[in-house]
């Protein structure tokens, strides 16, 4: 124990390191997010209450969320497969389907936004076939949905794939010399397995569906009380200078991020005691 | 019971299984990924090549692209010695609050990017903390260049960090300990050891970091009062020109996102296969 106190103190740098670490984190990301905080007390609680549960902003939590749960939920299954299909099988041109994943994550949303509006508008390339069928996507709140799918479908992917590679084919083939069938392989000894990374993936993906904004403007038609997502209510009110309202309206949006990050946490714990 | 019997059968599911949930997996990528990707480019020519090149020749536009480019030439590396420097202090030592630390370091991620932007206007714009202050001095921050960068610091803040944080853990002390024993100053330890090992690393940390600071929107709109030639970023052009119903040059300097989003995959995909090879030749 004592060697190994000695061990550690060789390495150099420590103070200066931790001090910056600590003084750009402060500057850059601990000050301003305090600034939303102490500007949102300046309000009294019946103000704040006020605020944040006007109808339309109620109406804006019920869009953004109602709709990032639809999209995560769509993302946790074809996410998963799409992970199965890449780790389990081959076929051509799958490198290429496996480094396309993480397009959402380098396409800058502005272009998303812009492009999936184009696409799901009743003259562009889906939309047009959709329009026969009575379904209106762009300017409603599906238009929003397919643009959190978009930005969604890295988060599952990519958590779920790691856990696929490791599981370990004696479990498998364990389970089937024991005479179980494929299928309950498939759904008592693999997905228990992948069942955390699953939902570390599904509350990512709804993270960021709830907070994103540039890839969804241009195809929701923000119609307030309809297809009006939060993060837009916020930037409305501060170009109205309405700085309590967006202020207020933030501060709910940065709690919602605190518990989701609490909840991703506890998952992500989770799933590493299962790997162990 | 047959087909347990034998190899390969029992790791996989039937033929035709395979093959059906490998065509709805590409389905699902082709609808979802593909289309768009290529929509881009082709709404971007779809008025031919000269409109391209008018559209991206601009006088706007090219203000746009050098505003783009120095955002990320001030944020990048920013945050990139920022990287470094809490990858070795978090990595390298255990101390008490260190899993804090981390999950304040990953903070950006989880902040709308309407929100990133909105805490600078709270602090220096003009009914902000430092707005009375910096307006009798006659500094602009916000609706300027100044907020555009802080923005893009903000949203870049944790990518080269939280990339290199578990790649110097994963690689320990050991061999810059015998460097030191060797004789090897701190500097030079960290220098010709620990920098060769996460070199891969910090490419992968920097190149999508890269792109996201240039192509941060949510943020960089809060605070950049959209002064056309001014303040404007490709992506905010990008959103001025559709709005405007001038769809071919949108597209236009969207496709040059696109190409950098593609660039962005290529190289980070490179990195990816250097690490892994690095990894198995230790």
């Amino acid at each position: 124990m004592k060697l190994h106190k000695l061990h550690k103190n060789v390495l150099p740098g420590f103070a200066p390191t931790i001090g910056f670490t600590i003084f750009y984190l402060s500057l850059i990301v601990l000050i301003p997010l305090s600034a939303l905080v102490f500007r949102t007390s300046t309000l009294g609680w019946n103000e704040f209450i006020a605020i944040v549960t006007e109808p339309r902003v109620v109406a804006s939590y019920r869009v953004t969320f109602g709709a990032a749960i639809v999209a995560a939920s769509v993302n946790a299954i074809f996410g998963v497969l799409l992970a199965w299909v890449l780790v389990r099988y081959t076929f051509p041109g799958r490198k290429i389907v496996d480094a396309l994943v993480d397009l959402p994550f380098a396409l800058p949303t502005a272009v998303a936004g812009i492009t999936l509006a184009t696409i799901y508008s009743p003259s562009g390339w889906v939309g047009r076939y959709l329009e026969p069928l009575g379904i209106k996507a762009a300017f409603t709140p599906l238009g929003i949905t397919l643009a959190m799918i978009f930005i969604g479908l890295p988060f599952v992917v990519r958590t779920v794939q790691p856990v696929m590679e490791d599981i370990e084919v004696e479990l498998e083939e364990a389970a089937a010399c024991l005479g179980a069938t494929r299928f309950q392989t498939l759904s008592r000894v693999i997905f228990p397995a992948l069942l955390p990374s699953i939902l570390t993936g599904f509350a990512l993906a709804f993270a960021r569906g709830v907070g994103e904004y540039g890839s969804i403007i241009f195809i929701a038609g923000n119609m307030p009380m309809v297809s009006e997502i939060t993060p837009l209510l916020i930037i409305t009110k501060l170009e109205q200078f309405d700085y309590p309202g967006a202020t207020a309206i933030a501060l709910v949006m940065l709690l919602a991020s605190f518990f989701m990050l609490l909840v991703i946490n506890l998952l992500q714990k989770w799933s590493r005691r299962y790997a162990e | 019971m047959r087909n347990n019997i034998g190899t390969g059968r029992l790791q996989t599911e039937p033929a035709l299984v395979r093959w059906f949930m490998i065509a709805v997996a590409l389905v699902f990528v082709g609808l979802f990924l593909m289309l768009p990707l290529a929509a881009v480019f082709s709404q971007a020519f779809e008025k031919g090549v000269s409109v391209y090149l008018e559209s991206i020749t601009d006088a706007d536009t090219l203000s746009s692209i050098k505003l783009t480019l120095i955002a990320a030439a001030i944020a990048v590396p920013l945050n990139l010695v920022f990287g470094v420097t809490a990858a070795w202090a978090i990595a390298k030592f255990t101390f008490p609050g260190k899993n804090l630390l981390i999950t304040l370091v990953d903070l950006p991620f989880s902040v709308s990017p309407v929100i990133s932007g909105l805490i600078y206007v709270l602090i220096f714009g003009l009914q902000g903390w430092l707005g009375p202050w910096l307006y009798a001095h006659d500094i602009e921050i916000i609706f300027a260049v100044p907020g555009i960068v802080l923005a893009t610091i903000f949203v870049t803040f944790p990518f080269i960090a939280r990339e290199l944080i578990p790649l110097m853990e994963a690689q320990g002390k050991e061999e810059e300990e015998a460097a030191l024993v060797l004789g090897a100053s701190g500097l030079q330890t960290f220098f010709r050891v620990t920098l060769p090992n996460v070199k891969w690393g910090i490419i992968y940390g920097v190149i999508l970091c890269n792109a996201r600071a240039m192509g941060e929107f949510g943020a960089v709109s809060v605070v950049s009062g959209h002064i056309r030639g001014m303040t404007n970023t490709m992506p905010l052009h990008v959103e001025i020109l559709y709005n405007e119903y001038n769809y071919a040059a949108a597209f236009a300097v969207a496709s040059l996102l696109a190409f950098l989003a593609l660039v962005t995959l290529a190289v980070k995909t490179i990195a990816e296969w250097n690490m892994q090879r690095q990894f198995k030749d230790n």
